[in-house]
């Protein structure tokens, strides 16, 4: 289990007079001090990396969040936001002398406006809620991370979070117009507009995947779509997880952009089918999924030449879903992967590697030999359509010495991905989990300007502070900085 | 094709520039200087770094040095049977794609496809340091690091060189149609607005002198379908239409009087300003050409939640572009200084203190 260091020293008079503050500025049930209560707040979706906060704060207004954020700069006290926690990532770990701010109560769908196609949202918000509410106007909201029952739409943009349909409909920097944020100095800003762009910089972009660093968002303004008049879900199996690579690019050379293509390989099939009866075929050693949407024509016309495509490309069997409900059941197979392998695994870590699709062959490979020298099998599940890989590695905690193995299994994956092309992180963020892998995708002066474009907006460096970007001397401890230069780069330079 | 890459020189001239605090204008084919406002200084010409650097049709993706013309790009994924889908305007034969992607252009189908920031995947800055840096990547997901690629777009090399960009590509539609039909601006505004919440394959939708012109693109069936739905008369090619559109070659954009770029939410109904109007983006993005204030102007669209750039003809020391509130105003001074310490690219192009 990793050991963290703090970075004040525990001060007992100042953290008393602290909570005594936050009481005077919030009711009494919104701010939790009683380690119980402090209990669920002390993981995100990564358990592995758990720490209690010295409180939680519950604000429901806007003014409450200005207040105390404005209250813990004069204190320079570190605040951490939090959505529902599904993060992968340990983006919300909180601090042990830090103030976790949980937007659990911004709820509110405030407005949904389908003459302009767009819905304006409190942050706490589910994903799944947006598309609930604009069903009734034929809309809906395009990005879909299979966490959509639990996480929330600020969550989503903090982590500029994925979906199984953003080859096509692009991930949450393409569907939000507007942010309204509170910096660590209590300043409320409007980030974008309600207009498809707004004058300066592109505030909005730097927002999302922010990880929580830059301000706290208070309200997002989200673009709707037109839900798709036909949607049609194409399974494919293949007796080899390569060829199943090579017909995803046959598909995107054929000029046919699907809605969603994924790909999932033995063990996950296996684990999948167990789990949600989808019917997938176990005999299989990778299915796809492919689905295609728009008119009801162009339907039709697409599912004829993926169905070609498909076969040429040494298919086993195509199936095409039989109606609507097949169609959910094909998604339920695959949305439910995660747990699924949590059944047959007592503990799995998640990799989020994206590459470029080309080199996804050689990538398997690679992790399937490692898999055998280390001991740990893995199952991948592959947004295949935009080369987002999810190698599960499967372990067992409470093996001696398997949890260092795992990490270093999934810290050689990530390093393969960033030598290929790739990066280490396609939608789960940085967070505590891969901090030390920024050293390997990034260089001293990159590192410099990230640190300097959170100073933009939190000068103070006090917005989940220690989270995303690593400080040169972390890297420097990491040893990855010799990837780049050979000798640590700027030994002139203040680390941070 | 030229193929050069002068990053070296580039990076010789900035360094120069810091030492001397000499300011740099930074130019590409020199198509859009009319746009924004003005800026002096020591000329650091970008296009002869020209070349494209890698495309890989299965992959998406295409990257390519910054000074490279815009119609070379587009000539080598028509090849591969794809496009940049935010259809830029290159407004000028010269048009680079660092140019393009600095000033964030995106042509008619933007509100359906997605603008020029939303295609940057990745890029190779060189920032006021002089230092060569890079961000994002060739990969359609990276959330590795904020998102400083997309902060370059549209922010008019105030920030730092581009000096390499990798752009999602997409395959061109095989087919288009144009249907056209005479309405008055009210009725195009809400027929425009509705096919927001239609799943038709619209990828444009502009109302111009007296008439409504709605472009369909996707698969033969798709398209014949929507116009089946639809209705309306069809334009046989209609695409240099749609190019003069985007170029603003259409009679009127000729006008004497200020170009005003009017952004406001698509179902906003016929504002009340005198001047004549254009309407492109399905209604979200607005031409105005009007001898009022832009004073004026500006009050008026703001009263809608819209903003307002003067766009040609005005002059160009003035406040361009909508001004900025305080609070945000001094994040952009301080990104701005984060990157450009010495206050060395584009000086006040954008603002006057930027
Ligand atoms: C089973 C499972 C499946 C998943 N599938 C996907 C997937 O398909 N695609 C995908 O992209 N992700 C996926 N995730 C990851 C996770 O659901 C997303 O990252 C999600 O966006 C996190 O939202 P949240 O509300 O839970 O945020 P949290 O976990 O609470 O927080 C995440 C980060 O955002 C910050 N944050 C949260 N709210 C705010 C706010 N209002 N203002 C500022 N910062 C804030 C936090 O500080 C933290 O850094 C999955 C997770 C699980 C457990």
């Amino acid at each position: 289990m990793p050991v963290f260091k703090d970075g004040l020293p525990c001060n007992r008079d100042a953290h008393e007079d602290l909570i005594r503050k936050l009481r005077e500025l919030l009711p009494p049930e919104a701010v939790l001090t009683d380690k119980e209560d402090l209990r669920p707040f002390e993981c995100d979706g990564l358990s592995v990396y758990r720490r209690l906060p010295l409180v939680v704060v519950l604000p429901e207004t806007i003014a409450q969040v200005q207040a105390i954020m404005r209250f813990c700069h004069a204190l320079q006290v570190p605040v951490v936001a939090r959505g529902a926690g599904t993060g992968l990532s340990g983006g919300a770990l909180p601090l042990s002398d830090g103030v976790l701010l949980s937007l659990a109560k911004f709820k509110r769908i405030l407005h949904i406006d389908p003459e302009n196609a767009m819905a304006t949202l409190q942050p706490g918000v589910r994903n799944l809620a947006i598309s609930d509410a604009a069903a009734a106007y034929g809309l809906y909201y395009a990005p879909d991370p299979s966490s959509q029952i639990a996480c929330t739409i600020g969550g989503n943009v903090a982590e500029n979070s994925g979906g199984v349909h953003c080859l096509k409909y692009g991930l949450t920097v393409h569907n939000i117009l507007m942010l309204k944020v509170v910096t660590m100095e209590g300043e409320l800003l409007t980030i974008g507009a309600e207009t498809l762009d707004s004058p300066g910089y592109d505030l909005l972009a730097l927002m999302a995947g922010s990880e929580g660093m830059l301000a706290v968002i208070v309200e997002v303004t989200v673009k709707l779509l037109a839900k798709p008049e036909r949607a049609q879900v194409l399974l494919a199996a293949f007796d080899d997880v390569y060829k199943a690579g090579e017909a995803v690019g046959a598909i995107i050379a054929a000029g046919i952009i699907p809605a969603g293509l994924e790909m999932m390989d033995k063990v996950a099939i296996h684990a999948s089918e167990d789990y949600a009866h989808a019917g997938y075929p176990r005999d299989a050693e990778a299915i796809l999924l492919c689905e295609l949407d728009g008119t009801n024509a162009e339907v039709s016309e697409h599912i004829m030449k993926v169905r070609e495509i498909l076969h040429q490309g040494g298919a086993t069997e195509v199936r095409t879903a039989a109606n609507e409900a097949e169609r959910q059941l094909f998604w339920k197979g695959r949305k439910s992967a995660f747990p699924a392998v949590g059944r047959i695994s007592p503990d799995y870590y998640c990799m989020d590697g994206t590459i470029p699709r080309r080199q996804l062959p050689h990538v398997l490979r690679q992790i399937s030999l490692w898999s055998e020298e280390y001991g740990l099998p893995v199952a991948n599940v592959f947004h295949a359509g935009d080369g987002n890989l999810h190698p599960l590695i499967l372990f067992d905690a409470n093996k001696e010495g398997e949890l260092v193995r795992t990490e270093e299994f999934g810290q050689r994956i990530l390093q393969l991905c960033v030598e290929v092309g790739g990066s280490i992180t396609g939608e789960h963020g940085v967070g505590m989990e891969k901090i030390n892998q920024m050293c390997i995708q990034f260089k001293a002066p990159e590192l410099i300007q990230f640190h300097a474009v959170k100073a933009a907006f939190d000068p103070a460096g006090l917005l989940n502070p220690g989270k995303a970007v690593p400080t040169l001397q972390r890297c420097a401890e990491f040893g990855a900085m010799h990837v780049h230069h050979g000798q640590l780069p700027h030994a002139e330079l203040e680390r941070f | 094709m030229l193929e050069r890459d002068i990053s070296e020189t580039l990076q010789q001239q900035v360094h120069n520039a810091v030492v001397n605090g000499a300011p740099l204008k930074i130019e590409g084919g020199n198509s859009k200087t009319f746009l924004g406002r003005e800026t002096h200084g020591e000329i650091l010409d970008v296009s002869g770094h020209r070349g494209i650097v890698e495309h890989d049709p299965r992959e998406l993706v295409l990257t390519a040095r910054s000074g490279t013309p815009l119609k070379e790009i587009e000539a080598a994924l028509a090849e591969a049977g794809q496009m940049l889908a935010f259809e830029p305007p290159h407004f000028g034969d010269n048009a680079t794609l660092g140019g393009t992607i600095a000033c964030g252009l995106s042509g008619p189908r933007r509100p359906f496809c997605g603008s020029a920031r939303d295609f940057v995947l990745g890029c190779k800055l060189l920032n006021g340091k002089g230092e060569i840096l890079r961000f994002g990547g060739q990969v359609i997901k990276n959330v590795a690091g904020y998102d400083v690629s997309r902060l370059m777009v549209g922010a008019y090399g105030t920030l730092g060189v581009l000096l390499e960009i990798s752009l999602k590509v997409l395959p061109r539609p095989a087919a288009s149609h144009t249907l056209i039909q005479e309405c008055t601006q009210a009725e195009a505004i809400s027929k425009m607005s509705r096919l927001l919440s239609q799943p038709m394959p619209v990828d444009a939708a502009c109302y111009h002198a007296g008439h409504c012109y709605v472009r369909l693109s996707g698969s033969e069936q798709a398209v014949k379908h929507a116009h089946e739905h639809l209705g309306g008369e069809v334009i046989e090619k209609s695409e240099p239409f749609w190019h003069a559109l985007r170029e603003h070659h259409l009679p009127f954009f000729g006008s004497a009087n200020p170009l005003y770029r009017v952004m406001v939410k698509p179902a906003v109904p016929p504002l009340e300003i005198a001047g004549e109007w254009l309407l492109d983006w399905g209604g979200a993005q607005r031409w105005l050409v009007s001898d009022e204030p832009v004073a004026v102007i500006r009050e008026r669209v703001a009263t809608v939640g819209g903003h307002v750039t003067q766009f040609r003809g005005s002059e160009n020391n003035g406040e361009i572009f909508q001004p900025l509130a305080a609070p945000v105003l001094v994040i952009h001074q301080r990104l701005k200084a984060s990157f450009d310490p010495h206050g060395i690219f584009n000086r006040g192009r954008i603002y006057a203190n930027l």
